[in-house]
């Protein structure tokens, strides 16, 4: 892999099971198994996918809803696992995807940092020191000795996004999480990643609205069923897709 | 002449070197001919047996943090909200201990005036044995929120969930101790063989985890399955009756194939009979040990990638 490149993508493909009813207990796997009644249905979710993205570009993936592009940053993120083909990631990467979905609901904000934190891979020295930090941006004040059972969702996601992104990442996955939180906050969180985007970060942005991504990205595909139709600069990609979608 | 010898040494060790080279290269997973290309061949390939392990290992120092607080969020939220919090991990195999002796102190502890501890030795083992496993069968399926969203290596999630019991059984030990002590239970120099009954159990339960996890992921019955026969295996390893007894029966292999009860009879040994420990009970543990983990692992690593399709 060459030094600049961030992100590597070559020939991935992802293939899900669709089985017409879902078998999960023995007595009908046994008795389908003996029947040989086991069919699935193949479902290419991602096929052929193929594209580099350079230290410091700003990708966005365009496509309509069940193209692909969900499972394309969980591929990339690591959640899920190739089927077929290759990712190369070079760098820290920072997933912003689901805030907060690694809490858990009886501890406190504070007891979350830290679990949270060590889910994303930080060390306890680390969280330490930028403790104070995360707890400040998410401007959650005393709410945080509270349990996080009794937090709304904006105070949920404001944590996780504090959280996620007070490592300083050299690749950011953000999945239409610019909403976040109430007018002020999505300033702040936009500002936040603005400051990353000038520090040079490679971004890989999700997201139905062709404004956002001409906004953040300079770079950008479509996908289509699974399938890579269109990439290249973010102009001529909106051009494409705005004739696809019209 | 030195001279000459200590170049011919040189030469043979640096040959010799090289044929071991040659012969373990599947285990390195890289092939090189002199010191230069070493670098090289390594980036090429990973694939050797001790490239993986290595990525492997590099990996789980990664997790090390997490794991820590997985086990202390297992163990903090078990207790939570109840007024006596960790102190009922000693109180409650106290409780279990006095009401089993109750009911079955008449029928097998007549004359045993330290029939007590006999019973709370099966019952932690037990304890520990069954709670492990059902919490580590619910491990993978019942995180699928998270392992849906963030990549975490999988087994940590077992890992956790055993290490955690395993932490509260440590803890609840103290009750063994003070209800020893209370009946006179003389501590001998075989109580260091203690240990070596308990790490087996632990590594039995950790190979029977990771198989239960993985199924449970496919098959959601493995959990009502499981919760049967710990029932059926508390019965079958002798927690509050003698062994003997079965034995004398003729139906000892029952224990022949019960490495539950084997942990058990030597941990006896070593707390309560002061005895050294069985050795064919310790070696047929051990194997089952090992060769659950094996099979543990080998299934769990070969299913793990499905997994977030299924749960």
């Amino acid at each position: 892999m060459q030094k600049d490149v961030a992100i590597q993508v070559k020939d991935v493909g992802i293939r899900f099971h669709l089985s017409q009813e879902r078998v999960d207990n023995l007595k009908e796997y046994m008795i389908k198994f003996l029947r040989r009644d086991l069919k699935y249905n193949e479902f290419w979710a991602l096929k052929d996918i193929s594209f580099d993205i350079l230290k410091g570009q700003r990708l966005g993936v365009l496509g309509l809803n069940g193209s692909g592009k969900s499972t394309l940053l969980k591929v990339v993120s690591g959640v899920l696992k190739p089927t077929a083909g290759t990712i190369r990631t070079n760098g820290v990467i920072a997933p912003l995807l689901e805030l907060g979905a690694g809490f858990s609901p009886e501890y406190t904000g504070r007891e979350n940092i830290y679990l949270y934190g060590a889910v994303l891979g930080y060390t306890k020295d680390f969280l330490d020191e930028k403790f104070d930090e995360i707890v400040d941006f998410s401007g959650l004040g005393k709410f945080i000795e509270v349990p996080v059972k009794n937090y709304s969702s904006g105070m949920k996601s404001r944590l996780g996004f504090s959280i996620a992104t007070v490592v300083e990442p050299d690749i950011l996955i953000l999945d239409e999480v610019l909403s976040v939180g109430d007018k002020k906050f999505r300033k702040k969180s936009e500002n936040k990643i603005m400051s990353m985007f000038d520090k040079g970060v490679t971004v890989l942005f999700v997201s139905h609205s062709l404004e956002q991504v001409k906004r953040l990205c300079d770079q950008a595909i479509i996908l289509d069923s699974g399938r890579l139709v269109a990439h290249g600069p973010v102009e001529k990609v909106a051009r494409v897709y705005k004739e696809m979608t019209e | 002449m030195r001279m000459y010898i200590q170049t011919f040494l040189y030469k043979y060790i640096v040959f010799l070197y090289r044929i071991q080279e040659k012969k373990f290269d599947f285990l390195y997973g890289y092939r090189y001919n002199n010191y230069h290309s070493r670098i090289e061949g390594q980036q090429k390939s990973q694939n050797g047996v001790f490239m993986i392990v290595r990525k492997y290992m590099k990996n789980f120092l990664k997790y090390k943090y997490l794991l820590k607080e997985l086990v202390v969020k297992n163990i903090k939220l078990k207790y939570r909200r109840s007024y006596l919090g960790v102190l009922w991990t000693l109180i409650e195999p106290l409780l279990q201990m006095l009401v089993l002796t109750l009911v079955f102190g008449t029928f097998f502890g007549k004359d045993d005036p330290q029939y007590p501890v006999y019973i709370l030795t099966g019952r932690l083992l037990f304890g520990f044995y069954s709670s492990a496993t059902k919490a580590g069968l619910k491990a993978v399926s019942g995180n699928a929120s998270m392992i849906k969203k963030v990549y975490v290596p999988k087994y940590i999630y077992v890992l956790s969930s055993v290490l955690s019991n395993f932490v509260t059984f440590l803890i609840s030990l103290i009750v063994l101790v003070g209800v020893a002590a209370v009946l006179h239970v003389k501590p001998t120099i075989y109580l260091l063989e203690a240990v070596v009954p308990l790490l087996i159990l632990f590594v039995f339960t950790i190979g029977c985890g990771l198989i239960l996890a993985t199924l449970n992921v496919f098959f959601r019955d493995i959990e009502y399955i499981w919760s049967v026969f710990t029932l059926l295996l508390m019965y079958a390893s002798a927690i509050f009756y003698q062994p003997t007894k079965i034995i004398n029966s003729g139906n000892s292999w029952i224990f022949d194939i019960n490495p539950l009860f084997m942990c058990i009879a030597n941990f006896r040994n070593a707390v309560l009979y002061g005895q050294p420990m069985q050795m064919s009970y310790f070696v047929t543990s051990s194997a089952f040990a090992f060769v659950s983990v094996v099979i543990g692992v080998i299934l769990f690593y070969k299913n793990q990638d499905k997994f977030i399709l299924y749960v």
